[in-house]
């Protein structure tokens, strides 16, 4: 954990005095409506279709027990005993008091959180690898950067009023787990041949009504220059991108509308000024903002412990959970370990006040008392003993918490759709409980292997699908809901954005219509080791459109004839 | 009604701001006093402008318009005002720090327009040291003087900031390793 020193726990405080002053007034009527919504929405704060809603920054998804208990006893005497982990890695409460908004910011950032810029027109929470400084195929651990950004995207006076939200993404392994392609900027660090440290930058990826994957704009930027790259990027977006339009104000569209050779020019060219001045990165202050990350005091243990690999053989259950939701480390003798925060009936990235405050204690007593948020809305321990692995199972699984189904088909990514959201056209929940209760079957689920599904409520994408190997979003047709299901999308160093695959289903039809795509996935595959996803990149969309048009076509022909007969 | 705040107290006002008509056409040059003009006067009547008996001069810039624009002919203006169309349009925080930090503009610079108390903190790091307050609508009760009085406070919202600035030209990083503020240890 990044632990803060005086000037980062100040700057949260006043944040805090600031806020409850602004609430104050518009309480008061001395605020506007108007006035007060950006303001709010700085902090977090909107207003939904039931009550507020709360989004509180979980930087870089990176987690700490104490604050993690913060979380579950806000959840309790704030709001209705529970909270949603978002695709952001944040946290979401639905039901605060705007009146006790303060005071929750208050109890956050005594804990070392804050609401800042998780809403609005700004820069926000960035987003990194859920395995960043354990993954074995990691080159450049990307937390410190990560941080770096934090501090130089908070409170940043130049870049407050955007043409539109704006997020930024870093990955520092082999393989991206941080979306790097679908972010407005995404940062992939890595290292040259005399081991130094740099980036690789994209801008102009991004999901939402337009999906675009991100263009490279610099193949190696050398680590001191990240700042004040970045602030050459941000200027030209914030001077240049549109503002007549705002499903036209996104990065992504400004550097499509100018080519990336211009855009590429326009940032060189103000990066000219910026270059070398004061906000140039040194070694001190790197240094000084690595060492305030506590890190695991690890043991020196063998690479694979005896009684991890007897437990697998002996128990099954074990095994299955172990093959989905345990993952290498590069230390020798630990893992990393997700707990599913989507077990079936619950929504996804849910999780209730008891079960924060019981990860809270499992992260304590296996992972140094730290844990992850992952953009597949679950939780990460880290830093498992493989020797404990079977203990934290078991009491994983008295929580609810062992779902074993990491990667697989109802690991769903869901936004919380039109139960919650005042943008949503559709719901979501209901939509991956009906999948995911299609699906429960375990040796079904295993045999379909690995599987992306992700649920957008609406075009906005919060649940990512356009990257989801089946992507389901809620549209809105004449008043009514429905689901427009795409394939073909993933996330990834092979990152791809989804096709459509026709017209769209009521919301009964859409477990019917998934299960056709598995069922012709299944039929056509060369083997167990071909996923989903190659599957749909070998043939193309035809032979999926076939079975499940043509079925429906069939369907819809039986049912005429059966009402005829009757 | 607006009220100026300069140099983070309420001040008097001696210009006149000139503005475009409805139709496009621009406005007529007064003989004498403190005028702001549109950057499209100035392009157009410079000389006249210069020409005045007597009063001061100054320009003003709208979001979509580049500094780069005035950047030759700062020494004909005794202030250069940038202009906030809305306060969500946050063009003008880039406009003034390229003002201050590339062009070295050192007279007034004000932020008019749709100007609020709660960007000020924002506005005055971005270098702007004068704010015509857009006060009509959230004055407390009405009082005007009042709500300009509480705006104040808005300056100090918060101590410290991680950014380079106009305000504090060193990031915090590197200010570290200089004197820490008062009651402050670094780490």
């Amino acid at each position: 954990m990044y632990q803060y020193d005086q000037a980062d726990q100040r700057l949260v405080d006043e944040r805090v005095v600031q806020f409850r002053d602004q609430t104050r007034r518009f309480l008061a009527g001395e605020l506007s409506e108007d006035n007060f919504r950006p303001v709010r929405l700085q902090n977090g704060l909107y207003i939904q279709r039931l009550a507020p809603m709360l989004r509180v920054a979980i930087p870089y998804g990176l987690l700490g027990s104490r604050q993690l208990r913060a979380l579950a006893y806000i959840a309790c005497q704030w709001d209705r005993g529970y909270a949603h982990f978002s695709t952001r890695q944040n946290i979401q409460f639905n039901w605060p008091k705007l009146e006790d908004v303060p005071d929750i910011l208050a109890h956050l950032a005594s804990v070392q959180m804050h609401a800042i810029q998780t809403s609005g027109n700004c820069i926000r929470n960035t987003t990194t690898d859920q395995f960043a400084g354990i993954a074995p195929d990691e080159v450049v651990d990307p937390l410190a950067w990560c941080e770096l950004i934090r501090q130089w995207s908070t409170l940043h006076p130049e870049f407050a009023f955007l043409p539109r939200k704006f997020k930024i993404a870093v990955s520092g392994a082999a393989q991206d787990r941080a979306a790097v392609q679908v972010h407005d900027i995404g940062i992939q660090a890595q290292r040259d041949a005399s081991g130094e440290t740099g980036f690789r930058v994209l801008v102009g990826g991004g999901l939402g009504r337009t999906p675009i994957i991100g263009t490279m704009i610099r193949e190696f930027l050398p680590w001191p220059h990240l700042l004040t790259y970045l602030d050459a990027i941000l200027r030209v977006y914030n001077r240049h991108g549109r503002r007549d339009n705002k499903y036209k104000a996104r990065i992504k569209i400004l550097v499509r509308e100018l080519t990336p050779e211009v855009f590429r020019a326009q940032v060189n060219a103000e990066w000219a000024h910026l270059r070398d001045g004061p906000a140039t990165l040194t070694a001190a202050e790197v240094d000084r903002i690595t060492r305030r990350f506590t890190r695991p005091q690890y043991q020196n243990l063998d690479a694979l412990s005896v009684q991890y690999t007897q437990g697998l053989a002996r128990d099954r259950g074990f095994a299955n959970w172990a093959a989905r939701n345990v993952h290498a480390h590069k230390v020798p003798g630990y893992a990393a370990v997700t707990l599913s925060l989507k077990k079936t009936g619950v929504p996804p990235g849910d999780a209730t006040a008891e079960q924060m405050d019981a990860v809270a204690d499992l992260a304590d007593r296996y992972s140094f008392g730290e844990l992850r948020v992952s953009h597949e809305q679950n939780l990460i321990l880290a830093d498992v003993r493989q020797s404990d692995l079977r203990a934290l199972w078991q009491e994983a699984k008295a929580l609810g918490l062992a779902t074993p189904n990491i990667g697989l088909i109802t690991n769903i990514i869901a936004c919380p759709g039109g139960d919650f959201c005042s943008l949503a056209n559709a719901k979501s929940i209901p939509v991956a409980e009906a999948i995911q209760r299609r699906f429960d079957d375990l040796d079904y689920q295993h045999d379909i292997g690995e599987l992306d599904l992700n649920i957008s409520g609406c075009m906005n994408s919060c649940g990512h699908h356009h990257v989801g190997h089946i992507g389901i979003l809620g549209v809105d047709k004449q008043g009514a809901e429905f689901y427009q299901i795409s394939i073909g999308g993933a996330q990834g160093n092979a990152a791809s954005l989804g096709k459509v695959i026709g017209p769209s289903f009521a919301q009964d039809e859409v477990p019917d219509v998934i299960e056709e795509l598995i069922a012709t996935y299944l039929a056509r595959r060369d083997s167990e080791a071909e996923r989903f996803i190659d599957v749909v990149r070998r043939i193309g969309l035809e032979p999926f459109k076939a079975q499940v048009y043509g079925n429906a076509d069939q369907k819809r022909e039986d049912r005429r004839r059966q009402l005829a007969a009757a | 009604m607006a009220t100026l705040i300069k140099n983070a107290k309420i001040a008097d006002d001696s210009w006149q701001r000139l503005e475009r008509g409805t139709d496009g056409r621009l406005p007529t040059i007064p003989a004498a006093g403190d005028i702001i003009v549109p950057l499209m006067l100035w392009q157009a009547a410079a000389s006249v402008l210069l020409a005045r008996r007597s009063g001061r001069l100054g320009v003003c810039l709208d979001g979509a318009e580049d500094p780069a624009q005035v950047a030759d002919s700062l020494e004909a203006f005794s202030l250069i005002a940038v202009n906030f169309s809305h306060f969500t349009d946050g063009r003008g925080y880039s406009t003034a720090r390229l003002l201050r930090e590339r062009y070295r503009w050192k007279g007034e610079l004000r932020a008019i327009g749709d100007v609020q108390r709660d960007q000020l903190f924002y506005l005055s790091r971005c270098g702007f040291d004068a704010f015509l307050l857009n006060d009509g609508i959230d004055a407390p009760q009405g009082d005007l003087l009042r709500g300009a009085q509480a705006a104040l406070s808005a300056f100090g919202d918060f101590t410290e900031a991680y950014q380079t600035s106009v305000e504090r030209p060193l990031p915090l990083f590197r200010r570290r390793y200089l004197e820490p503020p008062d009651g402050m240890e670094w780490s």
